[in-house]
C-alpha cells in the first residue's frame, strides 16, 4: 500500500545549480521514485503528452520540484501545464484522470523567509504566490500539499543544502507510506 | 497552282506573319485575323491553298488534332471532380437546353428530324479554342464569366464523345453510303449498330493504352534522358493514334482528343504540354488560318439570305441560353454578357460532326457544307462581338476591373517542389503530411511513378523549363523549392523562376558554403543548408554523452546555427570581391580557415549569464558582511 512518486524535476541549467542538484540527488534514487528530469527529457520543449499522461496515471503523488524564477516556475513546466493537463483528461465533466491524487510543490528561493510575507520585501507568502499551482492542482482534482520549500538559498553553505536535502528525502519518504 | 508543301507551308506562314499583328494592332485579336488571312488566301478568294470543292481542311488536320490533343490535356481527372458542380450545372444545362431551342427551331422550320437532332447537338457545342484563346489574350480567362465559360467548354469537350459514338447509329443509309473523305474503309462495310460499337471499341482501345501501355513506353524512353528523344514519342502518339483512327474509318480528332484526356491524368501531363507548347501557338494559327480557308463563299453567296439568317439566329438563339443561364448562376449584367459573346459560336468539332453525319447520310452534302458555312462564320463573328463587348459593355460598368483576386485555396497548388531526392523527399512527406498541396516535379521517371502510385501530384520533367513550371502552376503557387541533383540545374531553375514569375518565392537548398553562395547569387531567396541542421544535431548529441545537460546541448547547438548564418550572410559580401580567380575546392578551404580562426577566439558559445546565481550570492554575503 505504499505510495507510488513523481518527481517532474525542471532547472534549465544544471551544471550552475547547487541547492536543486542537492534536493534531486538525494530523492533521484529512492525507491518508489520516479525523477523525471523534464528540461533533460524535452529540451526542444516539445512535450510528449501520452507519455506523461501514461506517466501521471502510473503514480499517486505527483511532485513539482523546480527553483523559484521571478515567483514561479521555469517556463517548461508552464508548456508542460498547458499541454497535458488537458480538457477531458485532467479535469472537466470527464476529465477525471487525476482525482485523489496527491500534488506537492518542492521549491528553492533565494530570498529569505522573512522576506516571504505581508511586511517583507516580497509582500507575498509562497503559499499565496504558488495560488495558480494550488488551483490547477485542485481543479484537477487533487490534493494540494504544504509546499517544501528551501528559503535563503543564496546565504547556505554545504551544510545547510545537505540538511535541507536531508529533510526534502526525509517529506518524500513519509508521502511514500502515509495514507490519504 | 502550286501545291507543293513548301509553297503551302510559304503561304499559310506569309498569311500568318501579314494578318496577325495587322489584326492585333487593330484591336481584333489574332484569332481575328487568321480567320480573315485564311478566308484571302482560301480557295474562294486568292485560291492560293485548296482547290475549290476540295477539303482545305485536311491539310490543317495536323493543327486539329494537335489542339484536339492539348484540350484533351487539360481535363486532368482532379481539375474535373474539383470543377464538377460547374460542369453538369452550368455546362449540362447549357447543351441540352442549346440543343433543344436549335433542334426545336429546325423541327418548326421544317427539317427532317434527324437532320434536326444531329444540329441541335453539334450547334450546341461552341468553340474552345476561339472562346478560350480569346479570352486569354484578353486577359478575361480569370473573370467570372472567364471561369464559368471555361467549365462550359469543358463540359461540350466531354459530351463529343458519347456524340461520335451516336452519331453512326442515325445513319440513314446502308453501308458503304458514306466514306467519301477518307474512302472505303473497314468500316463501312458494317452496319450502323456495328459502327457505333467499332467506334466505341476504339475508345476503349485508347483508354486502355493510354492507361497500362504508354505511360511504360515513355518512362523507358525518359530514362534515356534525351529530352528530343521524349519530344519524338510524344508527337509519335499522336501520328499513330490519327493513323489508328484513320485506317479503322473513325475521326482522328476524337481518338488524339481521348489521348490527350487519358495522358492528363499521368505524371507526362506537364512534361508533354511543354514539349507541344510551342507550337500550340502556331497549330491553333493553322486551325484558324483553315477555317478562314473553308469558309465556302460559293455556298454564303448562292444562298446569302439563308446563311445570314442562319448565323444571326445561331448566335441569338445561344447567346439567349447562355444570358438566361448566367443570369441563374448569379453572374453580373457585365459578365453575362461577356460569358454570352465569348461562347455563343459553333465549335471546331462541327466540322468534324457534320462531315461524319454527312458521311452515314444524316445529312445531305449540300446541308453540311451550309451548316459548317454558318459555324465558321459564327467562329468569325466570335472577336467582333468581344471587341463590341470590351468597347461598348464594360466601359458603362466603370473601374470595376475584371482580374478577380485569385482563389485562397490554388487548384494548383501552393508549393512547387524541384527535386524529390534524398532532400526534397523529406520536404514533399513533411508538406503533405500537413496537408499542403504540393507539385512534385522530378526528372526521374520512376520515382515519379512511385509517387503517383500513392496519389501525389508528381510530374516528370527538367524543371528550368519555363513551360514545365508554368504548367505546374508557377504563376500562382506562393513557393517554389528547388533541390535537384546538380548545382547547374538548381542555378537554372531559380534563374527561369526569377525571370519568369518574378513574384514566386524560392527557396533551395544547400549541400556546401560554396554551394549556398553560388544559389544566393543565382538568385534565391531563401537557402537551405542541407548538412546545418544535422551536423549540429549530432554534435549536441555528443556533447549529451560527455554529460552536458539536454537543454544547454540544445541551446548550444542554437546559438552556434544563429552565429553560423550570420557569419555566412556576412562572408557572402566580401566573397563577392575576393572570388574572382578562384577555384571552388580553393574558396572552400578558405572559408574553412576563416572560421576556425574567428571561433577558436570564442570561450564558450553559451557561457552567457543564464539563470546565474553567482552575482545574487556575492551580493547576499556582501549585505551580509556588513549587516553584522
Ligand atoms: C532568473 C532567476 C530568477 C530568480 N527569481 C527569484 C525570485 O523571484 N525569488 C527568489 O526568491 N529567488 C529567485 N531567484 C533565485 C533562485 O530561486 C535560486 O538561485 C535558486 O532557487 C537556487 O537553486 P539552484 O542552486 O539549484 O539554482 C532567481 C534566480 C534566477 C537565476
Amino acid at each position: 500500500m505504499s505510495n507510488a512518486i513523481l518527481v517532474l524535476f525542471a532547472h534549465p541549467a544544471l551544471q550552475r545549480s547547487r541547492v536543486q542538484r542537492a534536493l534531486a540527488k538525494a530523492v533521484r534514487d529512492l525507491e518508489g521514485v520516479t525523477f523525471h528530469d523534464l528540461y533533460e527529457a524535452y529540451p526542444d520543449f516539445d512535450v510528449d503528452v501520452a507519455r506523461e499522461q501514461a506517466l501521471l496515471a502510473a503514480h499517486d503523488v505527483v511532485v513539482l520540484q523546480h527553483p523559484l524564477y521571478w515567483y514561479a516556475a521555469p517556463p517548461l513546466v508552464k508548456q508542460w501545464f498547458d499541454l497535458v493537463l488537458e480538457h477531458g483528461w485532467a479535469y472537466g465533466a470527464r476529465g477525471t484522470a487525476l482525482v485523489g491524487k496527491r500534488f506537492l510543490c518542492a521549491v528553492s528561493a533565494g530570498g529569505d523567509e522573512a522576506a516571504y510575507c505581508a511586511e517583507g520585501e516580497n509582500r507575498f507568502s509562497l503559499r499565496q504566490l504558488l495560488a495558480p499551482v494550488e488551483q490547477t492542482a485542485r481543479l484537477c482534482g487533487m490534493e494540494f500539499l504544504d509546499p517544501f520549500v528551501v528559503y535563503g538559498t543564496h546565504a547556505l553553505g554545504e551544510d545547510e543544502i545537505e540538511a535541507a536535502a536531508a529533510a526534502y528525502a526525509a517529506r518524500l519518504g513519509a508521502l511514500r507510506g502515509a495514507e490519504r | 497552282m502550286q501545291t507543293g508543301f513548301f509553297f503551302q507551308a510559304l503561304v499559310y506562314l506569309c498569311a500568318a506573319v501579314v494578318a496577325v499583328p495587322i489584326a492585333r494592332r487593330l484591336g481584333l485579336g489574332s484569332v481575328l485575323g487568321y480567320l480573315l488571312a485564311g478566308a484571302a488566301i482560301g480557295p474562294f478568294a486568292l485560291g492560293l491553298v485548296g482547290r475549290e470543292g476540295a477539303d482545305v481542311l485536311h491539310f490543317a488536320e495536323v493543327g486539329v488534332v494537335m489542339m484536339l490533343f492539348l484540350i484533351g490535356l487539360e481535363l486532368e481527372a482532379v481539375r474535373l471532380w474539383a470543377l464538377r458542380g460547374a460542369l453538369l450545372g452550368l455546362g449540362g444545362i447549357q447543351v441540352v437546353a442549346t440543343s433543344l431551342a436549335i433542334g426545336v427551331t429546325a423541327l418548326a422550320l421544317g427539317a427532317e428530324w434527324r437532320v434536326a437532332l444531329v444540329a441541335g447537338l453539334v450547334l450546341a457545342l461552341s468553340s474552345t479554342a476561339i472562346a478560350l484563346q480569346s479570352l486569354r489574350e484578353k486577359g478575361l480567362a480569370r473573370t467570372d464569366a472567364g471561369e464559368r465559360a471555361f467549365a462550359v467548354l469543358l463540359f461540350q469537350d466531354l459530351a463529343v464523345i458519347p456524340m461520335l459514338v451516336l452519331l453512326p447509329l442515325l445513319g440513314a443509309h446502308a453501308a458503304g453510303a458514306g466514306g467519301a473523305a477518307h474512302g472505303a474503309t473497314a468500316i463501312d462495310a458494317l452496319p450502323a449498330w456495328g459502327r457505333a460499337l467499332a467506334t466505341l471499341a476504339a475508345v476503349a482501345a485508347i483508354v486502355l493504352a493510354g492507361r497500362f501501355v504508354v505511360p511504360p513506353l515513355f518512362r523507358a524512353v525518359a530514362r534515356s534522358g534525351v529530352r528530343e528523344a521524349f519530344t519524338a514519342a510524344a508527337l509519335l502518339l499522336v501520328v499513330a493514334i490519327v493513323l489508328l483512327m484513320q485506317s479503322v474509318g473513325l475521326s482522328p480528332a476524337l481518338g488524339t482528343f481521348l489521348g490527350g484526356v487519358v495522358l492528363a491524368s499521368s505524371e507526362f501531363r506537364h512534361e508533354l504540354e511543354g514539349d507541344i507548347e510551342p507550337f500550340k501557338g502556331l497549330l491553333l494559327g493553322l486551325f484558324f488560318l483553315s477555317v478562314g480557308a473553308s469558309i465556302d463563299f460559293g455556298v454564303v453567296a448562292a444562298n446569302g439570305a439563308s446563311v445570314a439568317a442562319l448565323v444571326v439566329g445561331l448566335v441569338a438563339v445561344k447567346a439567349a441560353v447562355l444570358l438566361a443561364l448566367g443570369r441563374a448562376a448569379r453572374l453580373s449584367a457585365e459578365q453575362n454578357l461577356l460569358f454570352a459573346a465569348a461562347l455563343a459560336q459553333g465549335g471546331e468539332f462541327a466540322f468534324v460532326l457534320f462531315s461524319l453525319a454527312a458521311q452515314g447520310g444524316v445529312l445531305a452534302p449540300e446541308e453540311a457544307d451550309l451548316l459548317v458555312a454558318t459555324v465558321a462564320l459564327s467562329m468569325a463573328a466570335t472577336p467582333l462581338l468581344l471587341l463590341g463587348w470590351e468597347r461598348a459593355v464594360r466601359p458603362r460598368f466603370g473601374a470595376r476591373r475584371a482580374a478577380r483576386e485569385p482563389d485562397a485555396i490554388d487548384r494548383e497548388g501552393p508549393v512547387i517542389l524541384a527535386g524529390f531526392g534524398a532532400f526534397g523527399s523529406i520536404v514533399g512527406r513533411f508538406l503533405l503530411a500537413n496537408g499542403v498541396e504540393t507539385v512534385v516535379l522530378d526528372a526521374d521517371s520512376d520515382h515519379v511513378a512511385l509517387m503517383r502510385g500513392f496519389g501525389i501530384r508528381a510530374y516528370y520533367g527538367d524543371a528550368s523549363r519555363e513551360e514545365l513550371l508554368r504548367a505546374a502552376g508557377a504563376e500562382r503557387a506562393r513557393l517554389l523549392i528547388v533541390a535537384t541533383g546538380s548545382l547547374e540545374t538548381m542555378r537554372k531553375v531559380i534563374h527561369t523562376a526569377k525571370h519568369d514569375f518574378p513574384k514566386l518565392r524560392v527557396a533551395a537548398r544547400a549541400r556546401s558554403r560554396v554551394e549556398a553562395y553560388e544559389l544566393l547569387d543565382a538568385g534565391a531567396d531563401a537557402i537551405y543548408r542541407a548538412s546545418l541542421d544535422t551536423a549540429l544535431r549530432s554534435g549536441a548529441d555528443a556533447l549529451r554523452a560527455l554529460g552536458f545537460p539536454a537543454y544547454h546541448a540544445h541551446r548550444a547547438a542554437q546559438r552556434f546555427r544563429r552565429h553560423d548564418e550570420a557569419s555566412w550572410r556576412e562572408l557572402a559580401a566580401v566573397r563577392r570581391d575576393e572570388r574572382v580567380f578562384q577555384s571552388r575546392a580553393r574558396e572552400s578551404l578558405q572559408l574553412l580557415e576563416r572560421l576556425l580562426r574567428e571561433e577558436r577566439d570564442v570561450p564558450d558559445p553559451v557561457d552567457d549569464n543564464a539563470w546565474d546565481a553567482a552575482s545574487l550570492r556575492a551580493e547576499r554575503a556582501r549585505r551580509d558582511a556588513t549587516d553584522c
